[in-house]
C-alpha cells in the first residue's frame, strides 16, 4: 500500500492515520476534513468549554510536533462529495478527485434536527462542532440569568442542561420518552441518573414532545417552546439534543453497504478491503458506537486490516462511555443484555455515589458506575478479561 | 516532608491521594513507593484511582498510561508528563517530599 486517504479529520481520522504511521505505512496520507480546524477533542464541548474552564488551545488532539511527525497532506476546509468504492476514487468539493490505494472512511455523525420546515429561529442550537459550542456560549454568556429549554434529556443534553445550571441559568430539559437514557442504561438505573437533575434545580419534563418553536422580532428570535401537551415554555435560548445520524449522505452512490453507518466487519473493514470505516460513523459488526474509546480503539483495529489488506484483526475492545453532569462523573462499560438486571455492589444511590453491576444468568455482562471511578475500573477490566476469546 | 499514612496501610497495589495543592497520589507497586501528580495531565482525572502495573499506571478515564519513576506518559491521550516526588520511609510512616516545596521539581 503507497498511499491511503482519510476522510474526516477528526479523533478516529487523527487516530487511524496515527495507527498506520505506528504500524509502519510510510507512504503517501493525505486527511480531508470539511472543517477549517485541524483535530480537536469534542466531549469537553458540552462539559468544560461550556462552562469555560477549558479554552479552546486545550481541545487540540494533536500538538505541532506529533502534526509534522505525522507527515500527512491534509486538505481541511474541504469536503468529500462522493466515493467510487470499487477504485477508491475520492471526490472533492474543490473539484479535485483523490484516487489511493486505502481509504478510511471517519466522518462521524451530524446532530439531529427537529423536523418541520425551514432554519430554526435564532437561539436554537445543536452542538456537535467547535463553531456550535461557540455559539451556545455566546447567548449563555454576557446576559443575565436565562431560561434554557434543553430538548432530549440524553447524555449531550443532560451535560449541557448542566453546563448551563452551573452558568447560572434557568434550565429545562424536555424528554419525548417516559425517562430518558433507558436505552443506555436500563429503567431503573436511568432513573437513578435522572434524578440528578432535580438534585441541581433543573426541572426534567418527560413524556412529551415539541410540536413547534415559537419566535419573534426582526432576527426571528426563538421566544418559547411549544409541547405536545399544550404547554408553552418560555425560552431565551433552546439547545437540541435529540441524538445523531451518522454522515453518510456523501456515500449514497459509493457502492458501499449503508445501514445505520456504514456497513462493515468485526474488523472495520467494507466488503472492499482497501475501504474500512471507524468512529461514529462505521458500524462495525452490527453495532454503531457513538464514544470516544470506540473511535480512537476501532482505528488501531482498521489500520491493521487495511494494511495486512484483508481482516486479520476484530475489534475486541469492551464498550465503554462516560459522562461528566453536575459533578458526577458517570462511567459505562460492556453490553447490557436484554432482561438483565443491575444490582448495587458498592455505595448508595442516594449519595449519587455507586457502582452496579448489570447481571443475566449470574454472569456480570456490562458495569455502572457514578462517582466510583476505582471499583469501576477493577470491574472494567474484569470484563474485559472475561470476554475475551479463551486463547491456549 | 508530607507524612501519607503508615506503611501497612498501603499494602501492594494500593495507593492513595494526599490533598496537597496540587494534590499528589502515593503508589506502592510491587513494594516500591513511588508519588506522582495525581491529576492526569490529559483531562480532568485521579490517577491515584488509575489501575497499577508494575511501575505504570493507567487512568481511569481514557486510558493514558504513566510511568511511576519518571512520570512520563507511556501512551497517548496523554502528552505530558507528571511531576514525580521522592518518597520516603521513617519509623513505618510514608513520607512525601513535594518537589517543587523542597526545590528539586522534576
Ligand atoms: C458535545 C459532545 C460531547 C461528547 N461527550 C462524550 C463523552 O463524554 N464520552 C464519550 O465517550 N463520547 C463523547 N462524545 C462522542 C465523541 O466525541 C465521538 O464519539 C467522537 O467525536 C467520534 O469521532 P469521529 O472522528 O468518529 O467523528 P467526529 O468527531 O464527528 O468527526 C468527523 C469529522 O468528519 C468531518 N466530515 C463529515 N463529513 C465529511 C465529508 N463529507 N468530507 C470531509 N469531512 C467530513 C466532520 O466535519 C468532522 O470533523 C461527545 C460528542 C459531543 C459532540
Ligand atoms: S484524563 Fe487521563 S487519559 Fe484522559
Amino acid at each position: 500500500m503507497k498511499s491511503v486517504t482519510v476522510i474526516g479529520a477528526s479523533l478516529a481520522g487523527l487516530y487511524a492515520a496515527r495507527a498506520l504511521r505506528s504500524q509502519g505505512f510510510d507512504g503517501r496520507l493525505t486527511i480531508v476534513g470539511d472543517e477549517h480546524h485541524r483535530p480537536y477533542d469534542r466531549p469537553p464541548l458540552s462539559k468544560d468549554f461550556l462552562t469555560g474552564t477549558t479554552g479552546q488551545d486545550q481541545l487540540a488532539l494533536a500538538d505541532a510536533e506529533e502534526t509534522a511527525e505525522l507527515d500527512a497532506e491534509w486538505l481541511l476546509g474541504t469536503r468529500a462529495t462522493g466515493l467510487d468504492a470499487g477504485s477508491r476514487a475520492v471526490r472533492l468539493d474543490t473539484g479535485r478527485t483523490l484516487t489511493t490505494d486505502g481509504v478510511v472512511l471517519a466522518t462521524g455523525a451530524i446532530p439531529r434536527r427537529l423536523p418541520g420546515p425551514g432554519s430554526p429561529p435564532s437561539g436554537t442550537h445543536t452542538l456537535r462542532t467547535l463553531e456550535d459550542a461557540r455559539a451556545l456560549r455566546r447567548d449563555l454568556t454576557g446576559g443575565g440569568p436565562a431560561r434554557v429549554v434543553v430538548i432530549g434529556g440524553g447524555f449531550i443534553g443532560a451535560e449541557v442542561a448542566s453546563s448551563c445550571a452551573a452558568l447560572g441559568h434557568h434550565v429545562t430539559v424536555v424528554e419525548a420518552a417516559p425517562l430518558p437514557l433507558v436505552p443506555q442504561l436500563g429503567r431503573d438505573m436511568a432513573e437513578l441518573c435522572s434524578r440528578l437533575h432535580a438534585d441541581h434545580g433543573v426541572t426534567l419534563l418527560t413524556g412529551t414532545g415539541v410540536t413547534q418553536l415559537h419566535s419573534a422580532g426582526v432576527d426571528d428570535r426563538v421566544t418559547a417552546v411549544e409541547l405536545a401537551d399544550g404547554r408553552l415554555l418560555p425560552a431565551d435560548a433552546v439547545v437540541v439534543g435529540i441524538g445523531v445520524r451518522p454522515a453518510t449522505d456523501w456515500l449514497a452512490d459509493s457502492g458501499l453497504p449503508l445501514d445505520n453507518g456504514v456497513r462493515c466487519d468485526a474488523g472495520c473493514a467494507t466488503p472492499i478491503p482497501s475501504v474500512v470505516a471507524v468512529g461514529d460513523v462505521a458500524n462495525v459488526n452490527g453495532t454503531r458506537a457513538e464514544h470516544w474509546t470506540s473511535a480512537t480503539e476501532q482505528a488501531a483495529t482498521a489500520a491493521r486490516n487495511l494494511l495486512a489488506g484483508r481482516s486479520v484483526a476484530t475489534h475486541q475492545g469492551l464498550p465503554y462511555f462516560w459522562s461528566d453532569q453536575y459533578g458526577v462523573r458517570i462511567q459505562f462499560a460492556g453490553r447490557r443484555l436484554p432482561g438483565a438486571t443491575p444490582r448495587i455492589l458498592e455505595g448508595s444511590p442516594d449519595d449519587r455515589s455507586f457502582l452496579a453491576g448489570y447481571e443475566r444468568d449470574g454472569r456480570t455482562t456490562a458495569v455502572l458506575a457514578l462517582n466510583r471511578p476505582r471499583p469501576f475500573m477493577r470491574l472494567r477490566r474484569e470484563l474485559a478479561r472475561a470476554a475475551q476469546p479463551a486463547t491456549t | 516532608m508530607i507524612p501519607v499514612c503508615h506503611l501497612d496501610d498501603l499494602p501492594v497495589g494500593e495507593s492513595i491521594r494526599i490533598d496537597t495543592a496540587p494534590p499528589i497520589a502515593v503508589f506502592n507497586a510491587d513494594g516500591e513507593l513511588y508519588a506522582i501528580d495525581d491529576t492526569c495531565t490529559h483531562q480532568d482525572a485521579s490517577l491515584a484511582d488509575g489501575w497499577v502495573e508494575g511501575c505504570l499506571v493507567e487512568c481511569p478515564l481514557h486510558a493514558a498510561s504513566f510511568d511511576l519513576r519518571t512520570g512520563a506518559p507511556t501512551c497517548l491521550p496523554a502528552r505530558r508528563a507528571v511531576r514525580t516526588h521522592p518518597v520516603t520511609v521513617e519509623n513505618g510512616m510514608v513520607y512525601v517530599h513535594h518537589a517543587a516545596e523542597e526545590g528539586t521539581a522534576a
